[in-house]
């Protein structure tokens, strides 16, 4: 055998093992964010004078350690999972939507509405429609931000803040005292009750763990489906990628950006919706959310990619739920969490403070996911 | 005939004034005065019904001039004064049966238009060197929690004067903050928006944090700033009122606002940072360091985003609450837009978010017959319309958001 065919042979093998561990070190980047932003946090707790291991054990524990722990981690991570993908889908067309706060708003507010008010239709046919009304609503709140960036160039992220302010603030008028929708039979204020018909179905009954959760596995299939076995995800893609590009092969950008914020809203609005059809069965006018920021953080966690937003999801769900127990545990404040989280999103987003951390080489293709661009003029 | 913006503004003005003058001639009674007080200078009873609809003839009648083509420079000084006017209608109406004191109105709203005021100089500093800021809030929350935080510690061994230090841990915090935003966005060439909503993040944990682990404990309702009379200054009939009778951030804040026109606009210094923000790769040509410009500017722009958020916990209400900054963060950045990057600009952007919100604390208290939640939308949706270049065009320095990769 000559020197020449061995040299030959050597290179793919090489080129396979460098393909591969850019892969795995792609990967391993979320894991090692999450991880120093544990590390960061245990300084924290330590700083402030509590046990790191009572405190990260509490945490573990009031997540998984039970099957009531799990069912309510699967809860937590059902709109999580949904609203993730919302926003991971704005990701792949360039657009970032802050407004998965708004859209899951009108989401619950349509279908709560449906649910309480429509009265009278079987199960089979309420169900649906109250969730294909929150939807719409969300569709409604995406689709407007959407248009604006498309037709008069207004950048997504502001108006979908604006919006959520809206949005909180419309909820707060309808459902508070003196209201439209406001229960007067009621002593706190919230919308009356949603009907049987409009429930969502309870899956292992002692636990609130709901149907809602097989609504946002589907969802994780259909974005996945619709982003890269469709001509529209194509497009989606194509436009997020390089709008002008896209352009000059005859797509039209404008209306790529009004879909994908329009998707994007309806899968926030089936976030809201499956919060309050399967588990507050009505709208509190303090309606607790945050779902907002959360889902940045998970579409960022699961870089975009509609296969992986579950698992971030479910690592969400698992730090805010078992922080609970870890303030019991450790009486270390919840709030803790929400510095771990923080972290992890900068860690996510800045790779490379993740790639110097731990000598990680960075890779040479050009960033699939381009997120945003200015003010977008 | 073309539509152009200006016949849109003023078909508006003409319906809006048509709308104003026909229910105010059909639903309020002719008997209601509404006494509208100017500050020392006594009282005005004026008839509500006659005032509004005069008010309502003049909004459509400067609409009607919008429409010629010919009287465009005047244009927009009578559109602003006409707005003015409007909004004393508001008043008017919302106060009629009662009083309401015009000079009170005004001192309240650049009471509240100085946390948004100092939050678009951030964001000017931030953005005019091609750094966006969207992490205004998160700063001004986090400076609000630690500046509190330094204020109740220090004052069992400072007393009183501990307000001031706090003052600064505040403005330091900003600062810090905004010097994370930096170093992701400029250093790791992070995307900046998302640099920003990183910082509003950590910053709810991290207050929420403090104020839970350290801050419960002792109860404690702090001292505030005192009230500053100008010298002399103070005593001119309405203007002292508004402008001199104020707690020290209020008098920061107007300071600030020229100080940051002077240097952006008259200095070597201002000339650069704007060389940076609009063409990075020119500025590096002549010399200039685009990335210590950008780190510079973003960290002034955090510690004004810090003062802001002394305002909250140290000037208005002596504790710090959760999420105590309310958003005033993005106004703040709409302010910026409003005023198109200019200090001035989001100045006037500033008052008047900060006149709706005076107004709406004072329907509030007048039980006025429309839902408190619709007058605090006015804003948000006043700013989606600017955006959206209705009003005018916005045109943000051109290098914003890009990170500069060194040739």
């Amino acid at each position: 055998m000559t020197a020449e065919a061995g040299k030959h042979r050597g290179i793919p093998w090489r080129k396979w093992v460098a393909a591969w561990s850019q892969r795995v070190s792609d990967l391993a980047i979320p894991f090692l964010a999450v991880f120093t932003a544990l590390a960061i946090g245990a300084v924290v707790i330590w700083a402030s004078g509590a046990s790191v291991p009572k405190a990260y054990q509490g945490l573990f524990e009031g997540a998984l350690g039970s099957p009531r722990g799990i069912a309510e981690t699967l809860v937590i991570a059902t709109p999580y999972t949904l609203a993730g993908l919302a926003v991971a889908l704005g990701f792949r067309c360039g657009l970032f939507n802050i407004g998965a706060e708004g859209q899951f708003y009108l989401g619950a507010l349509f279908a709560v509405w449906v649910g309480y008010s429509v009265k009278g239709l079987p199960i089979f046919v309420h169900l649906p429609l109250a969730i294909l009304v929150g939807a719409l609503g969300g569709a409604l709140w995406g689709a407007i931000p959407g248009f604006l960036k498309a037709r008069l160039g207004t950048h997504e992220v502001i108006n979908t803040i604006m919006m959520n302010y809206i949005a909180v603030l419309m909820v707060d008028w309808l459902v508070n005292r003196k209201g439209p929708m406001w229960d007067s039979t009621s002593t706190v204020p919230r919308t009356p009750y949603i009907l049987p018909t409009a429930t969502l179905p309870q899956l292992v009954p002692p636990y609130r763990l709901h149907a809602g959760l097989l609504i946002a596995i589907a969802a994780v299939f259909v974005v996945y489906w619709l982003l890269w076995k469709t001509t529209l995800g194509f497009e989606i893609r194509a436009v997020g990628a390089n709008p002008s590009a896209a352009k000059y092969a005859g797509m039209s950008v404008t209306r790529n950006f009004v879909l994908a914020m329009t998707f994007s809203g309806v899968l926030a609005g089936l976030a809201g919706a499956g919060e309050v059809l399967g588990l507050n069965r009505t709208l509190p006018a303090a309606f607790v959310s945050g779902y907002g920021f959360d889902s940045i953080a998970i579409a960022l966690l699961a870089k975009s990619h509609p296969l992986f937003v579950p698992f971030a999801a479910i690592l969400w769900a698992i730090l805010r739920n078992g922080a609970g127990l870890m303030q019991i545990r450790a009486g270390i404040s919840v709030d803790l969490i929400s510095i771990v989280q923080a972290l992890v999103i900068a860690f996510v987003a800045a790779d490379e403070i993740i790639r110097w951390l731990y000598r990680i080489g960075k890779k040479e293709e050009i960033k699939e996911v381009v997120f945003t661009r200015g003010w977008g003029r | 005939m073309r539509l152009t913006r200006p016949k849109v503004l003023g078909i508006t003005f003409l319906v809006l004034g048509i709308l104003l003058s026909l229910y105010s001639a059909a639903r309020i009674d002719p008997a209601q005065r509404t006494t509208l007080g100017v500050g020392t200078l006594g009282t005005r009873d004026v008839p509500a019904q006659a005032s509004l609809v005069l008010i309502g003839l003049i909004t459509s009648l400067s609409g009607i001039l919008a429409l010629f083509d010919r009287l465009r420079r005047a244009l927009a000084p009578t559109l602003v004064t006409v707005a003015l006017l409007d909004m004393l209608a508001l008043m008017i109406w919302a106060a009629r049966g009662s009083s309401v004191d015009l000079v009170g109105m005004l001192a309240a709203s650049l009471r509240m238009a100085t946390p948004i005021a100092l939050g678009s100089l951030a964001g000017i500093w931030c953005e005019r060197s091609g750094v966006i800021n969207i992490g205004i809030e998160g700063m001004m929350l986090a400076a609000a929690a630690f500046g509190f935080a330094v204020n109740l510690y220090l004052s069992q061994w400072l007393g009183p004067r501990a307000i001031w230090i706090g003052l600064l841990a505040a403005v330091l915090t900003g600062g810090l903050m905004a010097f994370f935003h930096a170093v992701l966005s400029i250093r790791f060439k992070t995307d900046q928006i998302i640099s920003g909503t990183a910082i509003n993040i950590l910053a709810v944990g991290a207050s929420g944090f403090l104020r839970r682990a350290y801050l419960v404990k002792a109860y404690f309702v702090g001292e505030i700033l005192p009230i500053v009379n100008v010298p002399l200054l103070a005593d001119i009939p309405i203007l002292g009122a508004i402008f001199f009778q104020n707690r020290p951030i209020v008098y920061m804040m107007l300071i600030l606002v020229v100080l940051t026109n002077f240097i952006l606009f008259f200095t070597a210094w201002g000339l650069r940072t704007r060389a940076v923000g609009e063409h990075p790769l020119a500025a590096d040509t002549v010399g200039i360091d685009v990335f210590k410009t950008r780190y510079v500017n973003v960290v002034i722009g955090g510690l004004m985003a810090g003062l802001a958020g002394g305002w909250f916990s140290l000037e208005t209400v002596g504790s710090f609450e959760d999420l105590m900054t309310g958003g005033k963060g993005f106004i703040a950045l709409a302010a910026m837009i409003f005023g198109n990057w200019t200090p001035y600009g989001a100045f006037m952007g500033a008052l008047l978010f900060g006149f709706a919100e005076a107004l709406e604390i004072k329907l509030q208290i007048l039980d006025a017959p429309i839902p408190h939640q619709f007058l605090t939308m006015v804003p948000y949706f006043a700013t989606m319309v600017v955006l959206a270049g209705l009003i005018g065009r916005t045109v943000p320095p051109a290098a914003d958001g890009r990170p500069y990769e060194k040739q």
